[in-house]
């Protein structure tokens, strides 16, 4: 492999980069679960081509979902990577929570390198494959439809990000088959990730994917943004618009100016590695410490754009299922503004143990603690919502509970944390791991889960199966306290993250008790899959065509399920805060006086072409393939020129067209049987919501 | 019967289980044993007390409200327009910003007075140490006693350690947790720490910075002894006879996990330095 032509054409590709080679030639169960893990990729890869080719679904899903510029599919798009990548993490974690538990002053069944190369992967895809497509998937889902637009402001650019995306998260999938991922954790700090000490292909895969998906989440920024600011519908004013917009204008805000640091910082980490720069070197004045400023100067504010949008779901949530107004709305977009302002002002307290002076880390130890403020009225606010409401414990509201009072547990650890002498003690250890998922388990992903189940009917139609949804939602909490709280407790021992080994025996009961928890939180994502399984056989006793199957309060709920491709037949007048509410107590269902034509952007391969190649040069880059590289690049940049020159880049939909689907959703509502709330988790539920006046 | 044979056992669970946790948390600044260590144990005990009523009420409130006006209870009063309240504002916003400014000041002081940089007060002179951080393994420099230890640190019980940090390869953290907090060592660069030990004992120093494949067995003994015994084993080291010389340097900046602890009983002078200065060099 390393004669001839093939240096050239493959790089620094060599045979053993396979393990499915490396199990053979050293069968341990490490190299076997990596090999394991591999067939699984390519066995699911498989599965899939020839599912989609033995139904002839190919055509379809090109013309219908993978070219589609319409924000609905984008959103289910995003969130179906976000469920693929989580089903990887998550096993991920359960691993690693094996090995810890087996590995008590044993080798354990994980080699250190496989384990670090777990860690590694794990938090990288759980950050920016697993939460960051799942909250853009949502946005992307329900923003337009929330302020009243028939799509985002830059639909093709919308397809670009997501296929940047997806082409990043498939680079993390063929790093499992072809060689091997970075052991620098999802934060690839250097020295250790410089090629002096790691010189294998696996922190260019970190960088790569990174670095696709930042500029992926900047572009997404920019184009949440701008349409919050230009493509709300009349009347929609700043200080109506749903709470869910509000986090989502904070969080495009914080993508916009938190992620080009990460870009700049892996960046400057590849001019390190490829072209021999110093920038994070130990030697010629290289200084790591600018590197970790970067990247928290990103990673910081990273972890508002996680939670923001799932504090956004919680309000709209909570004051849709306590059958009520959100209490203090003004209180809780200052408080979300002013989250978004101090998570700016934070970012050193990733690092208190640098050997900055006590004035330095005492001012961050501050702003941070004064983070709690804000975030401790937002959820004062949602329980005041609740006060003096009709409170239904629906799964959405389930897991908005569960949040608000597990959440706060993680803000106790995080006031603890924020105390420098404090953090001294437990930084980079266990209870570092337990409070960053206290706080991101409940703010992000029961957030995302709730929007999954609040949305889902308007999404596709139907219902999800409320039993199974309790039976996971119960798993997620459960396994949630069981694989977490013990870390408090090893934290606290100085049990330090990230070690495959553990030093002492006398950590086994807690460590067993995070394995089980663990895999209670396997089970959870098992019984979703359940669900959702249950749900598509059932779906015929659950339709909710009509549209509003919870009593929505916004515009969302004020169309069909799913919504037609152009959202709003006509572009509605907004006249109040949670329009719909007062809509539905006017003649909210009654037909337009008139249709129209409605223009609105054409399929585009763009998207996918850019996403492929932007996944080819960065495999390029990895593998020193500098041909692939360049032609990918090249790629990128004639498609981008070609794309200028396209001029038929609209469709048009026929005013008759129009007519006839609102015609038959309208008649739809006119047979439907409006419903009390109390029947609302049961097939009575036919999307129409009873009014009272 | 016979199916409820467990229980007494399962009910005896949960308190042998947490007896059982208690000993894990001897390892850490639970069981301190050093004024460090101490000053940061009575501050976890301060802020958290503080602590239990910032999220006693929402852990109270949050399970009250939602069952007290759930839709079923028709006993509840439902008022779907009302959205704020002056008071409840006020109640939401004040107290919780008073808390952090009183716990600021705490911070505040505490950080001064916890800096790991500040000298610890004592009427005898500091002993110097100087900590190395390798793959993967410690090495400890007694500068001012010419001998040098790899993994192992033994310290004098009741007189201030001033350990100087820096690192050969990447970046690492130095924990003691039962006598003070941690520090990174980069290399090319000093960091410094300031601790103590107050009773003898044995505690657990380690790396807590992930470095590579031997990282889980980057872990050390401290030693607290008697001053007496500390001049004893200092004198016992110095008559080993196992200079740090040439080949042991080289041997030291090769990736491994020494299976015993090392100890030289002479060190070049300025190694400290020459390892600082050398990071700063081209690498072969």
């Amino acid at each position: 492999m390393n004669q001839g032509i093939w240096p050239a054409v493959l790089g620094r590709f060599e045979w053993h980069e396979l393990p499915f080679v490396r199990a053979w030639e050293n069968p341990t169960a490490s190299e076997l679960i990596g090999a394991g893990a591999a067939l699984i990729v390519i066995i699911g890869a498989i599965a899939a081509i020839a599912l989609i080719t033995r139904f002839g679904k190919w055509r379809y899903l090109w013309t219908e979902w993978l070219t589609s510029v319409d924000h609905k599919k984008i959103g289910i798009m995003y969130i179906v990577l976000a469920f693929v990548m989580l089903s990887r993490a998550l096993i991920e974690a359960v691993l690693m929570r094996m090995q810890q538990a087996a590995a008590i002053s044993t080798p354990g069944f994980l080699a250190p390198d496989h384990f670090a190369q777990l860690f590694s992967t794990h938090g990288t895809i759980m950050v920016f494959f697993m939460g960051m497509p799942f909250l853009v998937g949502l946005i992307n889902y329900v923003l337009p439809l929330q302020i009243g637009s028939r799509d985002v402001a830059f639909p093709l650019l919308n397809s670009i990000s997501l296929w940047l995306t997806g082409g990043a998260a498939g680079l993390m999938m063929v790093s499992l088959v072809i060689g091997e991922f970075s052991t620098g954790g999802w934060s690839g700090y250097p020295p250790f990730t410089e090629l002096a000490f790691n010189p294998g292909v696996g922190p260019d895969y970190w960088i790569w994917a990174v670095t696709l998906s930042s500029i992926g989440s900047t572009l997404t920024g920019i184009n949440f943004a701008v349409t919050i600011y230009k493509m709300r519908c009349p009347g929609m004013r700043l200080m109506r618009m749903t709470l869910f917009v509000w986090t989502t204008l904070c969080t495009s805000i914080l993508m916009i100016f938190a992620m080009p640091p990460l870009t700049v910082a892996t960046a400057m980490l590849a001019l390190d590695r490829y072209l021999g720069f110093h920038f994070f070197t130990n030697d010629l004045g290289g200084d790591m410490m600018n590197y970790a400023n970067l990247f928290w100067l990103f990673g910081h504010p990273e972890v508002y754009i996680l939670i923001l949008p799932a504090f956004g779901v919680y309000s709209e949530v909570v004051a849709t299922y306590s059958t009520k107004e959100l209490y203090g709305y003004t209180s809780l977009v200052l408080a979300t503004a002013a989250i978004a302002l101090l998570s700016f002002t934070v970012w050193v307290h990733h690092f208190f143990t640098m050997g900055q002076n006590a004035d330095i880390n005492a001012v961050f130890g501050i702003a941070t603690m004064a983070i709690g403020v804000p975030t401790g009225v937002k959820i004062y606010d949602w329980i005041w919502t609740m006060f003096r409401g009709q409170v239904r414990f629906t799964v959405p509201m389930l897991y908005s509970l569960a949040f608000m009072m597990t959440f706060v547990l993680g803000g106790f650890t995080g006031i603890l944390l924020a105390f420098p002498p404090l953090d001294y003690l437990v930084h980079n250890t266990l209870f570092l791991v337990a409070h960053f998922h206290n706080m991101l388990i409940p703010g992000l992903l029961y957030g995302m889960l709730a929007g999954y189940h609040y949305w889902f009917p308007k999404a596709f139609g139907f219902r999800l199966n409320e039993k199974w949804g309790r039976i996971s939602f119960g798993c997620w909490v459960v396994g949630f306290y069981l694989a977490f709280m013990p870390l408090y407790v090893l934290g606290a021992a100085g049990v330090p993250r990230r070690t495959q080994g553990m030093f002492d025996p006398i950590f086994r009961p807690w460590l067993y008790v995070a394995g089980v928890g663990a895999l209670i939180l396997f089970a959870a994502l098992g019984s979703l899959f359940v669900q959702l399984w249950i749900s598509i056989r059932e779906r015929d006793d659950n339709w909710v065509f009509a549209g509003d199957p919870w009593d929505g309060r916004t515009l969302e709920w004020s169309t069909s399920a799913p919504p037609p491709e152009y959202n709003f037949a006509v572009i509605p007048h907004v006249h109040q805060r949670d329009p719909f509410y007062g809509a539905k107590r006017g003649n909210s269902y009654a037909p337009p006086t008139s249709y129209s034509d409605i223009k609105l952007p054409k399929n585009s391969v763009t998207g996918p072409v850019i996403g492929v190649f932007g996944a080819a040069t960065a495999f390029g880059l990895v593998w020193h393939m500098w041909w692939l590289a360049i032609i990918g690049v090249m790629a990128i940049i004639a498609t981008v020129i070609a794309r200028s020159f396209a001029r038929d880049v609209h469709k048009i939909i026929p005013a008759a067209e129009v007519e006839r689907t609102e015609r038959r959703w309208l008649r739809a509502v006119a047979e439907a049987t409006p419903i009390m709330r109390e029947v609302e988790m049961t097939s009575a539920n036919q999307g129409l919501a009873e009014v009272s006046r | 019967m016979k199916v409820l044979r467990g229980w007494p056992l399962l009910f005896a669970m949960p308190p042998l289980f947490l007896l059982s946790g208690c000993d894990a948390l001897k390892l850490g600044v639970v069981n301190h044993a050093g004024p460090i260590a101490a000053s940061q144990w009575h501050l976890y005990v301060i802020v958290g007390i503080v602590l239990v009523f910032v999220a006693g009420p929402v852990l109270l409130l949050t399970p009250l409200i939602a069952w007290h006006y759930r839709l079923s209870n028709k006993y509840s009063a439902f008022r779907p327009k009302w959205n704020f309240s002056w008071t409840l504002e006020g109640f939401i916003w004040i107290p919780p910003t008073g808390i952090v400014i009183g716990l600021g000041f705490l911070l505040w002081h505490y950080t001064h007075a916890l800096d790991p940089y500040r000298p610890i007060a004592s009427n005898l002179p500091a002993l110097e140490v100087q900590a190395v951080a390798l793959d993967w393994k410690w090495l400890f420099i007694y500068p001012d006693q010419r001998i040098a230890t790899v993994n192992q640190l033994f310290i004098p019980v009741d007189r201030p350690i001033h350990i100087s940090l820096t690192s050969g390869t990447v970046m690492q953290a130095l924990l003691i947790p039962q006598l003070a907090g941690q520090i990174y060592a980069m290399a090319g660069m000093t960091t410094q720490l300031n601790l103590a030990a107050s009773r003898s004992g044995v505690y657990r120093g380690e790396n807590t910075q992930f470095n590579g494949d031997g990282f889980q067995n980057e872990k050390f003994n401290v030693t607290a002894l008697p001053s007496v015994d500390f001049d004893h084993w200092v004198a016992r080291v110095r008559t080993s006879s196992h200079p740090l010389d040439a080949s042991a340097y080289a041997g030291l900046f090769k990736q491994s996990s020494p299976p015993q602890p090392i100890v030289f009983s002479s060190v070049p002078q300025h190694l400290f330095q020459n390892i600082l200065a050398q990071s700063k060099e081209p690498r072969s």
